[in-house]
């Protein structure tokens, strides 16, 4: 009988991972054994949970290379992955300050949407640390399955139903492509590991000549275009971010986008490095395209949750933009980028969340007139994260999109940085038009139904600390972002 | 290379042929004495009752998805039960044995959410 | 034994049926077999390549596939069937209350 020697494993590479997990099973077993009325209390053990789980992130950050690594070089948690798993982190603690009210106002505040978050979280994680193609689909596949059924999390209303449907066939489809691309490109070079890929590739430069090796590649990047929602990949975007549960739209657009980026870049900066100049051609017209297209369509959206779709769709351009760059600064832009969209996106949701009511969702522009006027700290709070969309300074917002057109520039891809600048001039329109609702309209409602809860709240002061702090004072943060690239 | 097949193709000739020939021989040269009962589904068996194409309850649904997430679980068994002996010779046996422990363990803390959530309870 | 390129030109077609039926067909639940279908031949592309190649890495991501496609199925089963009852139809047609 032969004997087997055992794999390096080292559980302190997959601690946040095991944490959030282990959370989530303790609090499905909990959810089934308490009675409906104390469901809220669901809410407060996931937080404490995510904070538990800030630890080891902070405590992994800049540790010797062999603790990183772990299970064989299939996982690696490096500064890079910390990053990304600190703005996972930080998306969904916000996402469920928000939910509980809305859940409750819509009837459907039923327990197991914590531990499906806090698995999606976990999952994520799974993508940004993996560095072998099938850790990267099973944190993609736990992910994309939580999201479905949170997508679909209001069973009773027609549309989340759509949304989760939508959102499921498109999802499950896309991972085909992924797959075969991860398949092909196995054949090619005989391993999964993406570092192994690279050596391969290292030491057979002929191989880049091979058709089953190129359609590999390109099979992956349509893959991950489908998760970031790159045009033209993007087309579920809208619906399932309109259909979707409030706080759900808010966690999705978010925190998933980031864990696609992070595992995208991955593969294709270091297993693929060989194919750079055909990957950066067609990631420079999808960046073209997904701007473009999400900002065009922005303009004429009346529905501000579908507005904000398509723009998180111009949003996903513009982190394209820093990775066609493909250097370090381009890279630090992506990330400090990811982060402060975190902040920004999720607060203008929790804002939108709180306007509407049950069977309301007051989801029209012109729903929000005189909403400034009637409650001013919202209306302030709602137009710093605009504002911050709208990548005007001083914002986090601005600083992030300078980052990664200055990347872009700095690589040689002016043109690139170009159509990214124009396109956030044409994206301030449709942002400033909601502003322009909320201060220069007169008010129609009296938004007396509006109700601002304290975990709201936290929420709200979070996101505003998050837009404002990095945005006048980037340095800190620049510097971590700095830090975390992995080149 | 085919060649390796030859036995299998006439293998399948001679079924069919026999299956075919004893069907229609049977057919032309058998005595024919039909009564209702002989005419019945199943001679001897049960009354059959309606179509078997009508919609069942959406409740087998639940059961059968089910059976098949905790059934393909078993296929991380196997590959481990395969190997469990070679790490016990590698001195790492308890280690192997904790690990798949704890996979069971998830899979039971699935077992229990869905039996306290009633999905196996049939009314 | 049949050599590499034929299970390769067979999990391509496999792949590409697939492809074509997501994108023609209208029932949602054929959608998803066609889905299932793509996987398949991707299963089928990892177990070719891993037996060629002598390397143990594709059978396990195969283990990963079937397992993650079970999940799927659950999960996209009970979507369905949600929406069935608040539409009376799984006919992707019918799933048009947003549009853009």
């Amino acid at each position: 009988m032969e004997t087997l020697a055992m794999p390096a494993i080292n559980f302190a590479a997959i601690m946040p991972e095991t944490i959030l997990s282990a959370v989530a099973m303790a609090l499905l077993l909990v959810n089934v054994f308490v009675r409906s009325e104390q469901k809220a209390y669901l809410g407060y053990l996931s937080l404490i949970g995510i904070l538990v789980t800030f630890f080891p992130i902070v405590a992994g950050w800049n540790a010797p290379v062999e603790l990183q690594s772990g299970f064989n070089g299939a996982v690696l948690q490096d500064n890079f992955s910390l990053f990304f798993k600190g703005i996972f982190l930080v998306s969904a603690a916000l996402s469920i300050l928000i939910s509980d009210q809305y859940m409750q106002r819509e009837g459907c505040n039923h327990g197991e949407l914590y531990p499906l978050i806090l698995l999606a979280t976990a999952g994520m994680m799974l993508m940004a640390s993996g560095t072998d193609l099938m850790v990267i689909f099973l944190g993609l596949e736990l992910l994309s399955v939580a999201l479905y059924v949170l997508a679909g999390f209001n069973r009773d209303k027609l549309k989340s139903n759509e949304a989760g449907l939508k959102y499921f066939l498109l999802g499950a489809f896309s991972t085909g492509f992924l797959l075969y691309g991860m398949a092909l490109t196995f054949g090619a070079t005989g391993t999964t590991k993406i570092a192994g890929i690279a050596a391969y590739v290292a030491a057979n430069p002929m191989i880049t000549g091979n058709q089953m090796f190129l359609v590999g590649m390109l099979l992956m990047g349509v893959g991950f275009s489908f998760k970031i929602a790159a045009a033209p990949f993007h087309m579920w975007t809208p619906d399932v971010y309109e259909g979707a549960p409030t706080p759900m739209t808010a966690f999705m657009s978010v925190g998933p986008k980031a864990a696609g980026f992070a595992a995208f870049l991955r593969v294709f900066m270091i297993a693929l490095p060989a194919y750079k100049p055909e990957w950066s051609a067609l990631l420079w017209v999808l960046a073209v395209l997904t701007m473009t297209v999400g900002n065009i369509t922005a303009l004429f959206q009346q529905d501000i949750k579908r507005m904000l779709a398509y723009s998180s769709i111009a949003h996903a351009g513009y982190v394209l933009v820093g990775f066609v760059a493909g250097n370090a600064v381009g890279t630090a832009g992506i990330m400090f980028y990811m982060l402060s969209y975190a902040f920004m996106n999720i607060g203008a949701f929790a804002i939108i969340l709180l306007v509407g009511r049950k069977g309301e969702p007051n989801n029209n522009v012109a729903d929000y007139a005189g909403f400034g006027f009637k409650h001013p700290l919202l209306g302030l709070a709602m137009s710093i994260f605009l504002f911050s969309l709208a990548g005007i300074p001083p914002a986090a917002g601005f600083i992030g999109k300078f980052y990664i057109f200055s990347g872009a520039i700095q690589a040689g891809y002016i043109w690139l940085a170009i159509i990214g600048v124009l396109n956030s001039a044409a994206s301030v329109y449709y942002y400033l038009r909601v502003m322009v609702f909320m201060y220069m309209k007169d008010p129609v409602e009296e938004f007396d139904w509006l109700k601002v809860t304290p975990a709201h709240a936290l929420c709200l002061l979070v996101a505003v600390a998050g837009v404002l702090i990095p945005g006048i004072v980037p340095g800190y943060l620049l510097e971590l972002a700095q830090k975390a690239v992995f080149f | 290379m085919l060649g390796a097949y030859l036995p299998i193709i006439v293998l399948v000739v001679v079924a069919a042929m026999f299956g075919l020939v004893s069907v229609t021989m049977s057919s032309l040269i058998g005595p024919k004495k039909p009564s209702a009962l002989k005419l019945s589904p199943y001679e001897s068996g049960c009354e059959p009752v309606g179509t078997a194409r009508e919609r069942f309850s959406v409740k087998f649904y639940l059961i059968a998805m089910l059976f098949i997430l905790f059934d393909i679980e078993a296929v991380f068994l196997y590959p481990w039960a395969v190997v469990f002996k070679s790490f016990i010779n590698a001195g790492a046996g308890a280690f192997i044995f904790g690990e798949m422990l704890v996979f069971i363990v998830i899979l039971f803390v699935g077992y229990i959410y869905v039996w306290k959530k009633g999905a196996l309870e049939w009314e | 034994m049949v050599p590499l390129p034929y299970y390769l030109i067979v999990s391509g077609i496999l792949f590409s049926i697939g492809t074509i039926g997501v994108l023609t067909r209208r029932n949602a639940i054929v959608i998803f077999m066609c889905v299932e279908l793509m996987l398949n031949a991707v299963n089928l592309t990892f177990i070719a390549f891993s037996h060629e190649l002598g390397k143990i890495d594709g059978q396990v991501f195969v283990f990963f596939i079937m397992t993650v496609a079970a999940a799927e199925a659950a999960v996209g089963l009970a979507l369905m069937i949600a929406f069935y009852k608040n539409r009376e139809s799984i006919d992707v047609e019918d799933v048009n209350l947003m549009k853009w």
